[in-house]
């Protein structure tokens, strides 16, 4: 690989040093986004686990108990 | 085989959460505790491959994980459909139990894709550890991450919660944060 790449021409110090970084958004949340979907996320979860066992699957349980037990005797 | 008591128990206290996960995955309640008893009926006959003083919670989890995306592939026939069908399933049936308070949030949820949906659930709501929702999903502890990621960049602009200035859909969320904050 000899051929040579163009010589750049130096940019000047000052333009570099003052530059801002780019002004768009980050694809990153902040964290009071985050906090507020992880909210609602709980929110809408915990509202199904507050309603605790349903009958049926007490129920369930109890029979399938109930007939391992019946057929181990 | 008779149920250990503790094992009875352990079950039955998972329960509630697995319900909401369920729910969270189908968006439909009736359909969610069919998976829920499938997964128990699963669980009490596969009950000698649980090991004791391992997590109940997310064995349990594991199967209902699982036999939800089996069954999803065969009713859809493709796993990722988060955009399609699913969200016109909530839409098809709005009032249900539970769905009216939170129903702007759970059609957000609707249009992410299934893999990056249940993901967020696991870490985010059921209060699994990233390393515990890999184990569940059965892929890498990197691969959640940035599903939760990807999940979370998603719900933010479906909902449009920007910054402080700008509320989502959820008074009680609103009320219950500024007073945290």
């Amino acid at each position: 690989m000899n051929e040579r790449k163009p010589a750049r021409q130096q940019k000047p110090m000052e333009t570099t040093a003052t530059r801002k970084k780019n002004n768009t958004k980050p694809a990153k949340l902040s964290r009071e986004v985050q906090a507020r979907l992880g909210q609602q996320l709980r929110a809408m979860y915990d509202d199904v686990v507050s309603q605790g066992v349903p009958d049926r699957f007490v129920e369930l349980l109890n029979r399938l108990n109930g007939d391992a037990n019946k057929d181990s005797h | 085989m008779a149920m250990d008591e503790s094992v009875r128990k352990a079950i039955l206290a998972a329960v509630p959460s697995l319900r909401a996960f369920a729910i969270s995955l189908s968006g439909n309640v009736d359909r969610a505790d069919d998976l829920v008893q499938e997964t128990l009926l699963r669980a009490l006959a596969n009950i000698d491959s649980f090991q004791p003083g391992t997590n109940m919670s997310a064995w349990l989890f594991t199967i209902l994980r699982n036999h939800f995306r089996s069954e999803y592939r065969k009713r859809r026939r493709e796993v990722e459909d988060g955009e399609g069908r699913y969200a016109e399933t909530l839409k098809s049936q709005p009032e249900q139990q539970g769905q009216v308070e939170f129903r702007e949030f759970r059609e957000a949820l609707a249009h992410l894709p299934a893999d990056q949906r249940e993901a967020l659930i696991l870490v985010g709501a059921s209060g699994f550890s990233y390393e515990e929702a890999a184990n569940i999903c059965g892929c890498a502890v990197g691969t959640i991450k940035s599903r939760v990621n990807r999940a979370r960049t998603r719900l933010s602009e479906l909902l449009s919660i920007h910054s402080a200035d700008e509320f989502g859909p959820d008074e009680q969320t609103r009320a219950v944060l500024a007073s945290g904050e």
